[in-house]
C-alpha cells in the first residue's frame, strides 16, 4: 500500500508535481498514466526517497522509504533498465544489491531464472539488448521478494513479446497479493495491464478510479445532430431527457448539437416524429488516445499542437468526448519531440 | 559488514580499479628500479630510503583517480540511485564505500613503497637503505598512509562534484599546479605554503631528512612536525569527506 500525501516537487520556479495525493491498493495493478513530463518519473523517485519532496509524504505501508529497514525486502523498484554497470555482469551486479540487505545469495540465481537471464548472467550488463536490460532491472526489482513493486515505463521500447511477458507478469505479481504501481504515457497499454489508475496531468491528480470506469468515461458514445431549426432541435432533445451540448462552428464544420449517450437511431426518430429537417446526423466515438489528450490537454506542459504548427492543437474543452478529429491530427514523432524538451529539465 | 562486503563486490566487480592497482605499483617501482640502477657508483651515498620514494606521487594520483572514480562511475551509471535505494539513509553506504577504496589505497600504497625501497634494494645492495631512524621508516612506511588519506580526499571530491572528468581535473590541477604556484606568490606564498594541505601531508614522510637532492622535496619552517602534519593533512580529508556525506545526503539522486 502507498499513500502520497499533498505531494508536491518543484525545481527552482518550474513545480514538477502539484499537491498529489493518492493511494495504492495491494493484490491489484494500479497504472500511473500521464503524458510525457508529468510527473510520473519524479513521483516515483519521491515515494522511493531519491528526491526529497518540496511538500507533502508519501508513505508505503505507512513508512517512508529511509525508515524502512532493508528496503529491498519490502519495496522493489524499476525505474531505469540502464542504472548498471555496463561492466559488471547481471550476477554481480545482482549480487552486491542482494548482499546490501542481507538476501540470501541463491536468491540472485532464482531471480535470474524467473526472467530468463540464466544463459547471459556472467556476461557484462553493458552489452545487453534494452529487453535484457529490462528484464535485469526486474530481477533486481524482485532481488528480495517484496510486497510492494514500483515500475516507471516498463514496456517502453520493448518489442510485442517483452510487452505481453511484462504484462502476464505484472498480473501475476498483484495476484499473489502485492501491491504493483505501474507508470505509462499509454492508456491503451493500461488499459490491458492495470485495474486500477492515478491519472495526473502537468503534476497534479486528474483522477484515481478503476481502469473500466476511466475508459467508459473516456470512450463514450455522443451522436453529433445538425439542422435548419437548431433551438427546436435542442428543445425536443433535452425534452425527453438527454444531455446536448452546443457545438459552435469550427474545424469540424458548422454549429452543431452533441447528444451524448445516444444513438442516431434515438436521435433521427425523435427528430421525425416532430417533423424536424436535419441536415447532418453522425455517430462521434473518441478513440481512447483523443480521449486521454483531451483530459490531460490542458495539462500537458509543452503542446504538441505548437510544434505540429497552427491548426492541429485542439483546444481542450474538458469534455471526454472528442470531436471528429482525424488522428493524424497528432503527428506521429510530435510526442517524442515534446518529451525531448521535457528531458532538458529533468536532473541528470 | 554487509556494506563492506557490498562495495567490495562493486570495486573488484569492475576492471578499472584492477587497472589503477597494476599502473600505480608499475609506474611508481618500474621508475624507483630505473632511478637505482642509472646511480652512478660516485653518488651511491645519496640513494637513502627518501630517495627511493621519489615517485611515490606518480602512483599516488594514479590511486586518487580510482577513488574518484569509485563514485563518480555511480552517479555516471546512476547505480548510486540502486544504492541509495538499498541503503536510504546513504550515509553508511558512502561510508563503507570510502572504507574500502581508502584502505585498499593504503595497502596499495604500502606494497609501492616497500617494492620500490626493496627494489633499490636489490640493484644497488651498497647504497645506505637500511631503516634505522624513526624518520626513515616514515620515508618508506609513511607512503601508505599518505595513499590511504589523499584517496579520501579524491573521494570527497567525486562526491562532491559527482563527475568523473571535472572531479579528476580538478585534484590534478589543485595538486600538481596550484600546490606548486601558491609559494611562487611575492611575501605570502611562503606562509600560505605552510599550510597547503598536500604539501603538509607530503612533510610527513619527508620531514627532518636530511637535505638530499634526490627524493621528495622537504620544505624548511612547517608548522607542524611529522606526526603533527598527519594530523592536520588527515583532518582537512576528513573535513572535505564529511562535505561531501552531507551534500549527497541533501541532493536528490
Amino acid at each position: 500500500m502507498i499513500e502520497a500525501q499533498g505531494l508536491t516537487k518543484r525545481y527552482g520556479r518550474t513545480v514538477a508535481v502539484n499537491d498529489l495525493s493518492f493511494a495504492v491498493q495491494p493484490g491489484k495493478v494500479t497504472g500511473f498514466l500521464g503524458p510525457n513530463g508529468a510527473g510520473k518519473s519524479t513521483t516515483m523517485r519521491m515515494i522511493l526517497g531519491l528526491d526529497n519532496p518540496s511538500a507533502g509524504t508519501v508513505r508505503i505501508d505507512g513508512r517512508r522509504y529511509a525508515e524502512l529497514k532493508q528496503p529491498l525486502r519490502q519495496v522493489g523498484a524499476l525505474l531505469e533498465a540502464k542504472w548498471v554497470h555496463p561492466n559488471r555482469s547481471a550476477r554481480s551486479h545482482l549480487r552486491w544489491m542482494a548482499a546490501s540487505n542481507r538476501i540470501p545469495a541463491k536468491r540472485v540465481d532464482e531471480v535470474l531464472e524467473i526472467v530468463g537471464l540464466t544463459g547471459v548472467a556472467g556476461k557484462r550488463a553493458g552489452g545487453f539488448s534494452l529487453g535484457m536490460a529490462q528484464r535485469l532491472g526486474i530481477a533486481t526489482a524482485l532481488l528480495g521478494d517484496p510486497g510492494v513493486l514500483l515500475f516507471d515505463e516498463p514496456v517502453n521500447g520493448l518489442d510485442p513479446e517483452g510487452i505481453l511477458w511484462i504484462r502476464r507478469f505484472m498480473h501475476r505479481l498483484a495476484d499473489e497479493g502485492r501491491t504493483v504501481f505501474v507508470s505509462s504515457h499509454l492508456l491503451s497499454e493500461m488499459a490491458l495491464t492495470a485495474q486500477e489508475l492515478v491519472v495526473i496531468g502537468r503534476g497534479r491528480l486528474i483522477a484515481q478510479t478503476s481502469t473500466r470506469a476511466f475508459i467508459d468515461m473516456a470512450s463514450e458514445s455522443a451522436v453529433r445532430v445538425r439542422g435548419p431549426e437548431m433551438e427546436r432541435l435542442h428543445g425536443v432533445l433535452t425534452g425527453q431527457g438527454l444531455a446536448v451540448r452546443d457545438v459552435p462552428a469550427g474545424d469540424d464544420g458548422p454549429a452543431a448539437l452533441l447528444v451524448s449517450n445516444s444513438s442516431t437511431e434515438q436521435v433521427g426518430e425523435l427528430a421525425g416524429q416532430v417533423g424536424l429537417v436535419l441536415h447532418e446526423l453522425s455517430a462521434q466515438r473518441g478513440s481512447l488516445e483523443q480521449a486521454f489528450i483531451q483530459l490531460t490537454g490542458g495539462e500537458v506542459e509543452y503542446h504538441a499542437g505548437a510544434l505540429a504548427g497552427p491548426g492541429n492543437g485542439s483546444p481542450p474543452t474538458g469534455t471526454p468526448v472528442a470531436p471528429a478529429q482525424p488522428t493524424a491530427a497528432l503527428p506521429r514523432g510530435t510526442e517524442a519531440a515534446a518529451a525531448d524538451a521535457t528531458r532538458g529539465g529533468d536532473a541528470r | 559488514m554487509t556494506l563492506l562486503t557490498v562495495e567490495r563486490i562493486k570495486l573488484f566487480s569492475t576492471r578499472s580499479p584492477w587497472w589503477c592497482m597494476i599502473i600505480a605499483t608499475a609506474l611508481t617501482v618500474g621508475l624507483t628500479s630505473i632511478f637505482a640502477a642509472t646511480t652512478k657508483t660516485t653518488e651511491l651515498t645519496d640513494l637513502t630510503p627518501s630517495a627511493t620514494q621519489f615517485a611515490y606521487s606518480f602512483g599516488l594520483v594514479v590511486m586518487m583517480v580510482m577513488a574518484t572514480l569509485a563514485v563518480t562511475t555511480e552517479y555516471r551509471f546512476s547505480t548510486i540511485r540502486s544504492t541509495f535505494l538499498a541503503v536510504p539513509t546513504r550515509t553508511p553506504a558512502l561510508v563503507a564505500k570510502a572504507a574500502v577504496v581508502v584502505v585498499l589505497a593504503g595497502i596499495v600504497g604500502e606494497i609501492t613503497a616497500v617494492a620500490s625501497w626493496g627494489v633499490a634494494t636489490l640493484i644497488q645492495p651498497d647504497a645506505p637503505l637500511g631503516l634505522d631512524t624513526a624518520q626513515e621508516y616514515r620515508n618508506v612506511f609513511g607512503v601508505g598512509l599518505i595513499y590511504l588519506l589523499s584517496a579520501l580526499l579524491a573521494l570527497a571530491v567525486g562526491l562532491i562534484v559527482r563527475q568523473s572528468a571535472g572531479a579528476v581535473v580538478i585534484e590534478l590541477i589543485y595538486l600538481l599546479l596550484l600546490e606548486n604556484l601558491l609559494p611562487a606568490i611575492p611575501r605570502i606564498g611562503d606562509h600560505i605554503q605552510h599550510w597547503l594541505p598536500y604539501t603538509v601531508g607530503n612533510n610527513f614522510i619527508v620531514a627532518g631528512q636530511p637535505e638530499t637532492a634526490d627524493g621528495p622535496p622537504a620544505i624548511e619552517g612547517m608548522p607542524f612536525g611529522p606526526w603533527g602534519s598527519l594530523v592536520y593533512y588527515a583532518a582537512v580529508c576528513v573535513g572535505l569527506f564529511l562535505v561531501g556525506l552531507i551534500l549527497a545526503k541533501r541532493r536528490d539522486a
